[in-house]
Order: C-alpha cells, then sequence, then structure tokens
C-alpha cells in the first residue's frame, strides 16, 4: 500500500513552518504508524532530503514518548492505543494522513512533529511523589488498601504522560493528566500525608505553565491512550476545593519547629 | 478575602464560581418559569403574582441585585476562562473540531453571550416596557384593577406581546440555546464541583437532559401559547384596543392645543 502524508515541517521553533505533502514508498499494511514515518525518512534522507523529525521511545504503548496529531485526533483513528500501536492497516491505500505535532503553549514546538513536554515534568515535580521511607522493603499488605481503591488508584497510575489530552483539547487543557496523577496517589493510603498540599501545589503549576481550563468537552478522554476517565478530573476538583477551604499549613512554632 | 483571591486567580477556582453562580442562575431560570406559567391561567392569577413581586420592593430589590452579582460573576468568569483556554493554543490545527466533544460544550460562550443579549431585551420587553421594541404600543399603559387598586396588566402585556411573530422567533431561538447550554453546563456543573463518579455521572447527565429539555417545553410553550392563539386570544381583543385609545390619546392633546 501507499499513501499521501501531509506533515507538518518547522525547522525550529522561531522559523514559521507549513504542511508539506509526501508519497509513501511501498508500505507493508502491518507496519506501524511510526515504522510507516521511518521508511519516509529512509526515503527522504537517501533523496538528500531533511528527514521528519518525531518523537518515539519503547514503541509498545507505555513510555508515552510518541505523540502526533493524526487527522485531527491524537495517536491516530483508533481508542485507546498511542500512536507506536497505531498501524498501517487502519488506512486504506491512497489515503491522505495529515500528521501535525500536538499543539499547545504549554508544549513549544521543538522541530517538525517534536514539542517539548517538559512541562508536565516540572508538574510532576512540584507534588507527584510521596514521602517514603527507604531502608529495608515493609511487610506486604502491612498497610490495608481497599480492592476498590487499588483499582481505581491502577486506572489513574495507568497515565504515561504522553499529553495527548493537551493536544486534543480545544483549551489545551492539562485536567486529565493532573487528575490522574493527583488520584493515583490521592487514592492511597501512602498518599495520604501530602494529598491536599499535592493538589494545591501541582494545579498552581499547571496553571503557570499556561495550560487551559476545563470545559467539559471529554475529548481528552476520547483519545487518551490509557482511557482515564473525566471521573478522575472531578476527584480533583473536590481535593482542590478541600485545599483551598483548609488553607495553607500553620508556620511550625515551638513543637514542631524543635 | 485572602480566599476569595486564591480561589479567582485559580483556573478550578474560576470554575467553582462558574458552577455555583451556573446552579443559582438555574433556579432563577426554574422559579421564573414556575412564576411565568401561571400565564395559562385566568388574569388574575399572574397578575396578583406580579403584583405581589411588585409590592415588596425590598424583596424585589435584593433578588435583582442578587442576580446581577450572580451574572457578573458568571460572565466575568467565563470571558477570562475563555482568554486563557485561547492562549493556551495559540496555533490551531489544521481543521476538524475538537473530536470526541459535543458542539454544546464547543459552543457554551457563544450560546451564553446570545442569552445575555436576549435577557437584555427580555429586560426592555417587560421590566422596562421600552415602547419602541415590542411591536405593539406602549406597555406601561396597560392597567388593571385588582382589590380596587391599578396595577400594571402583566397578563395583558404577554397576550398582546407574544402575537408578533418576530419577537415570539427571538424568544424560541433564546430558548433553544439555553436548552444547549442547559443541557451542558448543568452537568459540568456537578463536574466543576468535583461532584460526580461512575455511579453519579450517568443520573447527573439524565438529570441534566431532562431539565434542559423540562425548562425548553416550558418556556416555549409561552410565547407559542399566545401566538398560536391558544391563550388569551379575547382578553388580547378586548385590551388592543384599550392600548390604541391610550396611545391615540396623548397625541390628541397636543394637536388640539396647536389647534387653538
Amino acid at each position: 500500500m501507499k499513501v499521501f502524508l501531509k506533515v507538518w515541517r518547522q525547522k525550529n521553533r522561531n522559523t514559521p513552518g507549513t504542511f508539506k505533502t509526501y508519497t509513501s514508498p511501498e508500505l507493508n499494511e502491518n507496519m506501524s504508524f511510526l515504522e510507516m514515518l521511518d521508511v519516509v525518512n529512509e526515503d527522504l534522507a537517501n533523496n538528500g532530503e531533511e528527514p521528519i523529525a518525531f518523537d518515539h521511545d519503547c514503541r509498545e504503548g507505555i513510555c508515552g514518548t510518541c505523540s502526533l496529531v493524526i487527522d485531527g485526533k491524537p495517536h491516530g483513528p483508533h481508542r485507546g492505543v498511542a500512536t507506536c500501536q497505531t498501524y498501517m492497516r487502519s488506512f486504506k491505500n491512497g489515503d491522505e494522513i495529515v500528521v501535525e505535532p500536538f499543539r499547545a503553549k504549554a508544549f513549544p514546538l521543538i522541530k517538525d512533529l517534536v514539542c517539548d513536554r517538559k512541562s508536565f515534568d516540572r508538574i510532576q515535580q512540584v507534588g507527584g511523589f510521596i514521602t517514603v521511607r527507604t531502608g529495608a522493603a515493609p511487610d506486604a499488605n502491612s498497610i490495608p488498601v481497599p480492592k476498590e481503591n487499588a483499582d481505581l488508584a491502577m486506572d489513574a497510575a495507568q497515565c504515561i504522560g504522553c499529553g495527548a489530552c493537551v493536544a486534543a483539547c480545544k483549551n489545551a487543557s492539562a485536567m486529565l493528566f493532573v487528575a490522574a496523577k493527583v488520584s493515583h496517589l490521592g487514592l492511597m493510603p501512602q498518599g495520604q500525608p501530602e494529598r491536599y498540599k499535592r493538589v494545591k501545589a501541582m494545579v498552581t503549576q499547571m496553571d503557570e505553565e499556561g495550560f487551559g481550563a476545563c470545559t467539559v468537552t471529554g475529548s481528552c478522554e476520547a483519545v487518551c491512550p490509557k482511557e482515564i476517565s473525566l471521573d478522575f478530573i472531578a476527584r480533583m476538583n473536590r481535593d482542590y476545593a478541600v485545599a483551598l477551604l483548609k488553607g495553607d499549613a500553620k508556620a511550625a512554632t515551638s513543637g514542631g519547629a524543635g | 478575602m485572602n480566599l476569595c483571591q486564591r480561589i479567582w486567580n485559580s483556573s478550578l477556582g474560576k470554575k467553582y464560581v462558574m458552577a455555583l453562580t451556573g446552579a443559582a442562575l438555574f433556579a432563577f431560570v426554574v422559579g421564573h418559569l414556575v412564576g411565568n406559567l401561571q400565564v395559562f391561567g385566568p388574569p388574575e392569577l399572574i397578575n396578583t403574582y406580579a403584583h405581589f413581586l411588585k409590592s415588596k420592593p425590598a424583596l424585589l430589590w435584593s433578588a435583582r441585585l442578587g442576580l446581577l452579582v450572580m451574572v457578573t460573576l458568571h460572565i466575568a468568569s467565563a470571558v477570562t476562562l475563555s482568554a486563557m483556554n485561547k492562549a493556551a493554543r495559540p496555533e490551531p490545527y489544521a481543521g476538524k473540531a475538537a473530536y470526541g466533544s459535543t458542539a454544546q460544550s464547543r459552543y457554551m460562550l457563544v450560546s451564553g453571550l446570545v442569552i445575555l443579549a436576549f435577557v437584555l431585551y427580555h429586560l426592555a420587553h417587560f421590566t422596562v416596557m421600552l415602547p419602541g421594541i415590542n411591536g405593539v404600543g406602549d406597555f406601561s399603559k396597560l392597567t388593571t384593577t385588582l382589590e380596587g387598586h391599578a396595577v400594571p396588566d402583566a397578563y395583558a402585556m404577554m397576550v398582546l406581546g407574544f402575537q408578533v411573530w418576530w419577537v415570539v422567533l427571538f424568544y424560541l431561538v433564546a430558548q433553544g440555546l439555553l436548552f444547549a447550554h442547559l443541557g451542558h453546563g448543568l452537568a459540568s456543573m456537578f463536574q466543576s464541583l468535583g461532584f460526580r463518579d461512575h455511579t453519579w455521572w450517568p443520573r447527573i447527565q439524565c438529570f441534566a437532559t431532562l431539565a434542559s429539555i423540562a425548562i425548553f417545553v416550558g418556556y416555549a410553550a409561552i410565547p407559542l401559547g399566545i401566538f398560536t392563539r391558544v391563550v388569551g386570544v379575547d382578553y388580547a381583543e378586548q385590551k388592543k384596543f384599550e392600548l390604541r385609545d391610550a396611545t391615540l390619546m396623548p397625541e390628541k392633546a397636543p394637536a388640539a392645543k396647536e389647534a387653538k
């Protein structure tokens, strides 16, 4: 099979980009979308053209590095898979496929289809962790966790931080990502000590990075390769409201400061 | 103050403001509908109700002030959030609307602004009673007697006002947009405030759908009922003459003076 690619080409952040159309070489329909781009790039390189820059790493759907908005939907036409697990058999011979980078102010473009998603790392760094004792491994099951909470926390923990939620949202909102991180830790007993501090810090950082707000359109949930539910956004909203009402912790005095 | 600032300065906080003011406005919309559905009863029913509201100026004005605050906060949070949302994506995608989203959810600001324009018209129409915009005449000349007092005839204003096709059309368009706005807004309100989980979301959506349909049917029934001559047609005919006489009278007076 052969496809026509309409790809966003942009040399760097300061040069304006445009779409360019390429005809792929003969493809195997069982190639992944990224393998197809590899083949197209090889062809481009052989012809002395600059290959298309795109992000990729594990290619098995768990690292969250691959991105791409394919025909208007992040990660391509299917639900619950990342671009690396989108296969050419999902397209027809002779299709024109539009490939764009994730677009958001908080994801500044680096080159072609590669954007900088370090804003997610910064959100994680302000609160996406728990204080944990180092030392010998604790006994298994020494802290009881209700099964349903463990299941929910696992659903949230599936987030691979790819940024598709931001890419799909009409407001470029990172709420689904932040909500997943907040909920994943907030649902576990180990995450309780910093529960409200965490949600406040992460939401504040999210706002500072320049992401938009949630208008509950549901695009994020629809494109999430890990199918993370909007329910988590409600959970985050709830925790954040409690955090706001609680206010800041009392400054440490005599005993606490000692 | 600190808490207010913290709420206003965060994106989530503004969504709380939007949701809470939205809930208050929804409560008003329900109350207003119940009040105005009395038009389907005899003229005295709604006129007594209108007179009751007008006879309690303290209550009336605190309610109006409260509504004004709610509307202002609702719009202020909508406009600032929307500006923030637009700024979050400086370069748009090549085409196609946001995947998996409904048109209702994408056009909340537009539907909201048209509803605002409608509310302003509606206030000018029945509350301020600007004569030029109703296509009938001077509503403030319409009076009736209740318990020996001359009071404004709200029933006549409605049955005459909704005989004008373009007024009815504008009201219906606005109600259609309110239906769309509420269909998304009523459910999202719970989401923004954090009252949602897998059990409650389907129920919340069901509530939003049923409530927005009920509001639409109720509000559309009033102008449509009058326009299709189901309600108040005799009363309107009778009042039409009174209004014409009342409008003609002051015109006659200066003419008489000039003659002198």
